[in-house]
């Protein structure tokens, strides 16, 4: 069989089953919703969603891996593209661009032009600090994590704030080493 | 010609959810008041009329002096009141069926509650914009 070959975002966007954007935005607005109901504290939702992307994350980076062909990624530049331009438009149906690069290459922001959990929403004067799409973060720590990446990811710019862009900041704290779950002699 | 216009939306509980000034004339503190008492004054003619015809834009309802009480009804019964004393129907019509695109955004926002006060500038300053184009 030949050596698979790494597929691009939009090849594989085009046969992934889909759902109706407005019905995808409407979902992701009523939990939301339902959480700054339950949890009260904007903080606290913060976490939440950080969390519930975390859990997305870690199983989402399976199905991503299958469908998408991608081989072992040289560094962690090479990473975030693939993140940007694969992973993005996979999941979410648009691409990010990378830039702002650091010199050791450990950090760099994702910029999102578009971006369709937030069709229809504007922030109340009752939840300004809420990052309205802080899942996103959690799924893309939660997806790197399980390739061995640890990462800290921080908003830079929301739309929803009146910026003209999405930014988050990925920041490479540790690569850990993969290693047997047991030891040697056991 | 300076014009008065007082618009409204009223939620299907009869609260007021939104209210702004859109004539051109000066504006009077009393002035204010009144047109909050005509327009409510009107809520029973649109609840008459409002079931006895399809058509969401019912149009001169109600009126006081040369004032004029334009209503439009949404299919959730959210009421855009309109009160003016100009005669230009075909605007009023337009105004009406933009706002209600406007209120359909706002209602899609999942942070919205329905029934609650419509507190977003961006919907303020383009309800006031449609205003001076079709009033």
């Amino acid at each position: 069989m030949a050596p698979a070959v790494p597929r691009s975002g939009d090849a594989i966007f085009a046969n992934v089953e889909r759902v109706n954007a407005e019905l995808f935005t409407l979902t992701y607005g009523a939990i939301v919703r339902q959480l700054l109901t339950d949890l009260e504290e904007v903080e606290e939702v913060n976490k939440q969603l950080d969390q519930m992307g975390y859990n997305i994350g870690i199983r989402l980076i399976d199905e991503f891996l299958a469908k998408s062909n991608v081989t072992r990624c040289v560094d962690f530049r090479e990473t975030a593209e693939v993140i940007a331009k694969v992973g993005f438009k996979m999941f979410l149906g648009v691409t990010a661009s990378v830039t702002n690069w650091d010199n050791e290459g450990t950090c760099c922001s994702l910029i999102l032009e578009d971006n369709p959990l937030v069709d229809f929403v504007e922030l109340p004067d009752t939840c300004q600090g809420l990052y309205y799409c802080n899942i996103l973060s959690g799924v893309v720590r939660g997806a790197l994590e399980m390739v061995s990446m640890k990462t800290e990811i921080t908003w830079i710019r929301d739309m929803l704030r009146g910026d003209d862009a999405f930014e988050l900041q990925v920041k490479l704290l540790k690569q850990v080493p993969e290693e047997y779950p047991y030891k040697d002699d056991e | 010609m300076a014009s008065t216009a007082c618009f409204m939306i009223i939620s299907k509980n009869d609260i007021p959810i939104y209210e702004a000034e859109v004539g051109s004339a000066l504006k009077k503190e009393e002035a204010a008041h009144q047109h909050q008492f005509i327009l409510h004054a009107a809520l029973d003619v649109v609840q008459d009329l409002a079931w006895t015809t399809s058509a969401m834009f019912l149009k001169s309802i109600d009126r006081f002096n040369d004032l004029v009480v334009s209503v439009y009804v949404t299919a959730g019964h959210t009421r855009l009141m309109l009160l003016h004393d100009s005669r230009n129907d075909d605007g009023i019509k337009s105004f009406f069926q933009e706002v209600h695109e406007l209120y359909i955004k706002i209602l899609l926002n999942p942070l919205y509650l329905p029934g609650s006060r419509v507190t977003s500038s961006h919907f303020d300053t383009k309800v006031r914009a449609l205003a001076r184009k079709y009033i």
